[in-house]
Parts: C-alpha cells; structure tokens; sequence
C-alpha cells in the first residue's frame, strides 16, 4: 500500500516533478560524424545534453617523442604533415618559420611567395573539406560531392609541383624540395577564375538555406571573451566577434605585402558566436585565400628556391616559440635546442586541441543533434588533437 | 480482375490470396529498380556516376548483385537483444508499408479491396509502421537505435494529423473515401478535372501539406532524422543486418510508393489520362497511375539530395505550428466552399 | 613593455619567487619563477593593467636531462601586443607546480598533457587525469629516461 502510494504520488500532479535519469551515451571513436577516432561521452536528460567529455589520444602517434630522436632537423618535416593530414603544407610552414627563426637563415623571395601561395591553397583545401563534411553533418549531402570535386584541382596543382597530393614533404628548412613548373602561373590563374563561381554555388546551396541556418545559427555560442580564455583561435575566435588573424597581427613570411580582408562574425543570422558565424567566416576566408594567391602569384619573383638550403643544420642552444596561422587556427611550434643537430624538444601546441578544449562550454544546455553541429563547426582534426 | 479470376479458378480464398500478392509483383521490382534510380540520380546531382558496371548498362543489375549479397550474409542477432522482437520488427514494418496497398487502385480493372471506407483505412493502416519501428529500436538493446526509435515515432504520429486534415479536403470535394471512385470522379482532361486545380488554391495548399507531411512519413530528408546517419550511425536499424535489413529498406522504398501513390490518386487524377479518352484504357491506366507515382518518387530523391535535416524539436515545430493551421485553413475554406456551391 | 619592464613589476610584487630572467641574448626572453607560486604569478599577470596577458598561448612540459622536469609557460597580451615567457624547474619525482586553470581555462588541457607526459603534478587543478595515453598507462612516455613497457593488459607493447 505504501509502495503504491509513492509511485502514485511520483506522478506529475501530485507536486513532486516526474524524476528523470540522466543517460550516458557514447559518441564514437567510431562514428560518421566524429571526424576521426574522437570519443564523447554525453550526459543526457532526453535530448538535453548537461556535460560532454571529450576522450582523446586514439589517434597519438608519438609525434613529440619521435622528433627527439630524428637525426637532423630536416627529417621532423615529412612527421609534421601528418599532424593535420588535411592541410599538411600549413604544418610544414609553421615549422620551417619556427626553424629559420632559429637559424637566422633568410630565404629567398620565390620561396616566400610559394610558400605563401601553397599554405594559402592548403587554406582553401582544408575549408573545403571543413564545410562539405559539415553540410554532411548536418544532412546535406550533395555539397560535400561538390567541395570534394573542386578540392581535386588544388590537389591537381599539389602534385605537378612536388609529386603528392596529400601529404608533401615540400617546405624544407631553407627553402623547398621542388620549383614549380614552367605552367604554374596559368594553372593558378585558372583555379581562381573557376573557383570564385563555385563559392557562389555553395553559398546559394547551403550557407543560405533556411533548413541549414534554422540548424546552425544561435546554437553553440561561444562568446569573445570565453574563447579567449580558452584561448581558441582561428575561424573559432574570429567567429566569436573577435578580430584576430597571425597574418595581420603578428605578420610572418611575406604576408605584410599582400593585401586581404579578415572576416570576423557578425551574428548576421543569429548571435555573435554561433555555429553559422564560424561556417560563413571559413566560406569568407576561402574568397580571401583566393584573393592573396592571384596577388602572390602576380608578384612571384624569379629565383633559385633552393639556394639557402643549409648544409647542416645545427641551430645555437636555446628555444623559440613561432606561430603561424593554419587553416584551423594558430599552429605553434616551441622547438628547444641544445646544440646538437638533434631536436631537444619539439612541442606543437595544435589549434584544434586547444579548440577542442572549448567543446563542453559550447554544448552545455544543447541537444544531441546540435553537438554534432557544434563539433563539426570547430573543424577538428584528430591527427592534429591527438598528436 | 476478381471475376477473371474467379471465373478461372472457382476458388474464392484462393483467388483473394492472388489479389492479394498482386502488389507484391510491383512492390518488389519497383523497390530494386528505385534503390538504383536513387544511386543514378544521387550520383548525377553530386556530379558523379553511380553504378557504371554491374551488367553493363549504367550498372543496372546494381541492387540485384546487392540483394543477392545480402541474403548471403550471416544472421547476426544481438546477443542482449530481445529476440521475439527484434525478429517480428521488419515482418510488422513491412505489414504496415504494403497493407496500404489494398486500398489502392492501380488500373481501373485492379485494386486489391474495393472498400468503401478506402483512405480511412489507408492512413490507420499505415500508422503500423511506427509500432513495428518502435520494437525495432527497443529489441535492439543500443542506446542510439532507441534513440532513433523514439524520434522516429514522435515524428510519425505527429505528422498523421496534417495527412489527415489534407485528404480530409479531398474528401470534401469527392464526397467518398473509396479511392476508386475518386479517380472516377477525376476522369476527362486534366484541367480542371484533376483535384488539385479545383477549389484553387485550397486544394493545392492541400496537396502541398499532404506531400510534405507525407515526406515526414516515411522518414525521408528533410525529415530523416530516425535515420540521421551523420548522427546515429544508422537509428534504429542499426543493429540489422543481411535479410533483416533488406526487408526494413524494401518496407521503406514500399511506404514511400504508396504515399505517392496516394498523392497522386488524389489529386493528379489516379490512372486518368491526362488528355481525356486519348490513350486511356485498363492497361494505359496502369502505366499513367505508375508514371505519376514514379513522378512524385523522383521529387522525393530530389528534395534528399538537396536539403539538409531538420532537428527534432524544429521538425515538431513545423509539423504542429505550421502545418496543422494551414491544413486548419484548408479544411475550413474547402468546407464553406463546398457547402456555398451546393 | 619590453622584456626588462615585464620582469621588473614582476620582481617588485613577488620578490623571491621571481627567480632570475634571461632577457637578452636569446630569441625569446625568458623569466624563472617559482613552481608553487605560478597561479598568483599567473593572476598578476593576467589582471595587471600594464601587462594584461589575457591568452595562454603555449603550456609544456619539459625534461632538462639531469633529474629535473620544467613547465613553460609563454604568454601573450592582445591589448599591448607583448609577450614573455615563463620557465620553472621541478625535481623528477614528486614535482608539484601550482595550476593555472583557474587564470586561463586553456591551460585545463595542457596541463592535462604536460602531467600524462611528464608526471609532475598540478596542485589545483580540477580533473588531473591523463588525456592522450589511456587512463591505465604505467609511466610517462616524453621523459628522456622512460622505458616503453613490455605488457600492457596482456598485450606486447614493441612490436
């Protein structure tokens, strides 16, 4: 009689709220929309998520302990592309301005340009792959088909120019394994005129679909100030209102000679800080990408690229910390040297591990659904989280 | 066709039992066909090929080769899933998806049942579907299937009611629920006869609605979330496999052809020819009535291929507070319509 | 401010725990501070008008080969564009350093990481766990001295 009563008196009506469990699933490692071996455990009342974990470290592959025993400086490049396998000439370039910090080398003026040229195509690549898969994400599937199609002419270009199209091994301490070919300037040209119309094609297809921005604007809110105390960075921190690009604001390479525009979110269809925010400033920045390469390789001067390559490479004793701005955010490399022609220590501080970090600030109080928008929005890498 | 038949064979159960396993001869077909119409159109809209080799022709006996590979699998059953049901799931979802087939008129010679009560039947027969969907996602003992499971009822019962409101209009006008009579009550040119150029534009709005709303029936893009595959690995068949599988993909591809097939009986005109008595005829009937139902297939695929999902509390949003009040509106003009030209 | 003014109003507010600074002759200019004393030096840094270091860029761990581990700290300001690096210095076994968490939220992970990968712990810290090695891992692989164990869980670990 007793035991009736109280279930009885559980019941909504009988002013004691019905008791809900809080359910804990698990997102992945394996699972379409985890973009990689990236393990989330959310707590959940229904389809309100209270707390996501994130669970990392299935894709660790050693990097950091791998450098301290390369034989030369030169042979941590081929390990730095596989940070963040979809951008893999961004790595490169981080490093290799790390080193040459170091060494006190100056490169000649047509490996700036190139370089420029190439980590601007890895910008381009790299977006592509982050909006189509997020249009996946969120259940469109025709753009991914699309972006994957025009990602084929950059990976085109990557391998006339140095034999890969993935992962390249291009960018050496010094200069570059292979000038380009005699018919780079015209193929460059016309990716630029064939692309700008496709950009207009995946905005008229996704960006400003209806469906799309009920999905992704005011979800996922990261405010400027949060982001950076988490010190996120990249298309994240520009999303939230914050204008901050390394090109501008801490120019390397020849980045202070050319002339582009930083897209910041405006909270043009939402709040200042959503996951539409975050997509529409990496839509901006591929036009910008666009942008800098024809000026770059208008100006492309003529040279020998590889005639700086040191014959040893033996940097003084001491450390630097060099930040470049890859395509995820700011890629920083803090390499420590005791004067042997071995790295003492090599630490990536990886955009996406640090953006990663934001993950459970964004989610508290979504639904699942929005933590697969959300999760997609960051772009994150697991090559490059995992290390 | 009965009396053929019956003439024939002299049999009555028997001859009940053919009619009955006459959709079959399409549904089947149809479903290995549309698998592959899918993966052509899917591909050509992402700007790629599809199936290219199996058979020859543009990969045409594609979902043959697959049909063939599934039932080759092993039978692999949850060891902590609760047996009965999740062996009787597929059986119930499939009733559900071809049991509507009953109801409906494939030619002027041919339906299965002439029932009076025809559409009523239709839509509470079809709301089986989310019983069996339910055991699906329940015996699978997988958090993500239940999860499915449970979105993909939610969804299905809410989107009766503007199914309901929208062939309610049609009723209004034809003054029946036999679908028989209705596409008779449609025969001659296709304007103004076919019902969704009369009483404009209320009828339109209605076909509109009931397409809409039917999408959200059969769990397809914009509305798939049961299947969200980017979120739930797959919903609630996640956990089948071989046969299983294939007979929750046939009972889908099923349900999808009836709900076009309804549309397009109420309001495109059954298996009327569109020029009058121009080619019209039992057997040009059939082809019509197909062709239409293939018609509204296709917009299907297309609108998947195109759109992206809608999440769960906005998909209930749309199917509650717009379309309900728009079929309200509907209902409600179609009504004083009616009434003023009696 | 430059390196010496940074390390100045350091010196002046916490005295002792300021160890030394190296703000010449290398690339990066850098101050040693005290282990126990990084969260108020970490605070100061972050709150005081003229330094205003808002953003943790970089967190490390590091093994000065000889029996010591260090962290690294660099930071950057955006308001006044400057930016220092801290160093401390913790014995192998049973180094303590105090966590930063609750200055910079980034520094939850990297944390994290420098304590999977090094072993020195973080007073303070909310979730001291390991992030990149699994949670059963016996040692801390980046130190120089580390040996890569024969089993874990019954599987061969070199292959």
């Amino acid at each position: 009689m007793e035991e009736n009563l109280a279930q009885v008196t559980t019941l909504p009506g009988f002013g004691r709220a019905l008791k809900t469990e809080e359910m804990v699933i698990n997102m992945g490692p394996q699972h379409p929309s985890t973009h990689g071996v990236l393990r989330l455990e959310l707590v959940v009342d229904g389809e309100v998520v209270i707390d996501v974990i994130p669970q990392l470290g299935y894709l660790h592959r050693c990097f950091e302990k791998h450098c301290e025993h390369m034989t030369n400086y030169q042979q941590v490049i081929p390990y730095a592309d596989r940070l963040d396998y979809v951008a893999a000439m961004s790595n490169e370039f981080g490093f290799v301005v790390a080193m040459e910090r170091l060494l006190k080398i100056k490169v000649p003026e047509r490996v700036e340009y190139i370089r420029v040229i190439m980590a601007e195509f890895s910008r381009i690549v790299s977006h592509l792959i982050a909006l189509g898969t997020y249009g996946m994400d969120i259940g469109a599937f025709t753009p991914f088909l699309y972006c994957m199609r025009d990602r084929e002419h950059v990976l085109d270009i990557f391998e006339e120019t140095c034999g890969a199209r993935l992962l390249y091994n291009y960018m050496w301490i010094g200069g570059l394994s292979h000038d380009v070919q005699p018919n780079f300037t015209e193929k460059v040209k016309s990716f630029c005129k064939y692309f700008r119309p496709k950009i207009t094609e995946l905005n008229d297809l996704l960006s400003y679909n209806k469906i799309f921005i009920k999905r992704t604007a005011n979800v996922g809110v990261l405010p400027g100030d949060v982001a950076l105390n988490y010190a996120v960075s990249g298309p994240v921190l520009r999303g939230s209102g914050v204008k901050w690009d390394l090109r501008k604001n801490d120019p390397y390479s020849v980045y202070d000679r050319l002339e582009f525009e930083i897209p910041v979110g405006r909270g043009l269809r939402g709040t200042v800080g959503d996951c539409w925010d975050r997509y529409m400033v990496r839509v901006h920045e591929m036009e910008q990408s666009v942008n800098i390469i024809e000026q770059a390789v208008d100006k492309l001067p003529s040279g020998d690229v590889q005639s700086a390559l040191p014959k040893r490479i033996r940097p003084d004793a001491g450390d630097i910390y060099a930040r470049t701005e890859t395509p995820k955010g700011e890629l920083g490399y803090y390499i420590v040297s005791d004067g042997t022609a071995t790295p003492f220590r090599v630490k990536v501080k990886s955009p996406c591990f640090v953006n990663l970090s934001a993950l459970p600030a964004m989610c508290r109080g979504a639904m699942i659904a929005d933590v697969v928008a959300i999760l997609g929005s960051i772009d994150i890498v697991l090559g490059e989280v995992d290390r | 066709m009965k009396e053929f038949l019956i003439d024939l064979l002299h049999n009555a159960p028997v001859v009940y039992t053919l009619m009955a396993l006459v959709p079959l001869l399409w549904v089947i077909p149809f479903a290995l066909f549309a698998v592959w119409w899918e993966r052509k159109i899917s591909a050509h809209m992402q700007d790629r090929l599809g199936p290219m080799r199996t058979g020859g022709w543009h990969g045409w006996a594609q979902t043959i080769a697959d049909i063939l590979k599934l039932i080759q699998k092993e039978d692999i059953i949850p060891s902590s899933a609760d047996r009965k049901l999740f062996i009787l799931a597929p059986y119930i979802v499939f009733a559900g998806s071809y049991a509507a087939y009953a109801a409906i008129p494939f030619s002027a010679a041919y339906v299965g049942s002439e029932i009076n009560i025809g559409l009523f039947y239709i839509i509470s027969i079809s709301s089986l579907v989310v019983v069996g969907l339910l055991m699906a996602g329940w015996a699978s003992n997988n958090k993500w299937s239940l999860f499915g499971a449970m979105r993909s009822a939610a969804q299905i019962v809410s989107y009766e009611v503007p199914v309901a409101l929208a062939v309610l209009a049609v009723i209004m006008v034809s003054g029946t629920f036999d679908l028989q009579e209705i596409n008779r009550l449609q025969a001659g040119w296709f304007f103004p006869n076919w019902y969704v150029f009369q009483k404009p534009p209320f009828l339109f709005v209605a076909l509109i609605i009931y397409f809409v709303a039917s999408l959200a029936e059969v769990n397809r893009t914009p509305f798939d979330i049961p299947e969200a595959e980017s979120e739930l690995v797959a919903g609630y068949h996640t956990e089948y496999g071989g046969m299983r599988f294939a007979l929750l993909f046939l009972s889908e591809y099923a349900n999808m052809f009836a709900v076009s097939a309804i549309a397009a009986t109420l309001f495109f005109g059954g298996w009327n020819s569109p020029f009058g008595d121009f080619l019209s005829g039992p057997y040009w009937g059939l082809f019509w009535f197909l062709a239409k139902g293939m018609t509204f297939i296709f917009v299907q695929m297309w609108l998947r291929w195109t759109l992206p999902r809608l999440r769960v509390d906005q998909l209930m949003y749309v199917g509650w507070k717009v379309l309900i009040p728009f079929a309200f509106a509907v209902v409600i003009g179609v009504g004083f319509w009616v009434v003023a030209a009696r | 401010m430059t390196p010496q003014e940074i390390f100045d109003a350091l010196k002046t507010a916490f005295g002792d725990a300021v160890i030394e600074g190296k703000l010449t002759g290398t690339i990066d200019p850098f101050i040693k501070i005290a282990p126990d004393k990084a969260r108020e030096i970490g605070l100061f840094l972050r709150d005081d008008p003229r330094l205003q270091f808002n953003v943790l860029m970089c967190l490390s761990g590091m093994d000065y080969a000889g029996g010591k581990l260090g962290v690294v700290y660099h930071l950057h300001s955006m308001a006044h564009n400057h930016k220092i690096v801290l160093k401390t210095e913790v014995p192998s076994e049973g180094g303590h350093v105090s966590s930063v968490e609750s200055v910079w939220k980034t520094a939850n992970w990297h944390e994290r990481e420098a304590y999977d990968l090094y072993g020195m712990t973080f007073d303070g810290h909310p979730d001291m766990r390991r992030i990149l090695m699994p949670y059963d891992w016996q040692g801390h692989p980046l130190r120089k001295d580390y040996q890569v164990p024969e089993f874990y869980n019954g599987m061969k670990v070199p292959y």
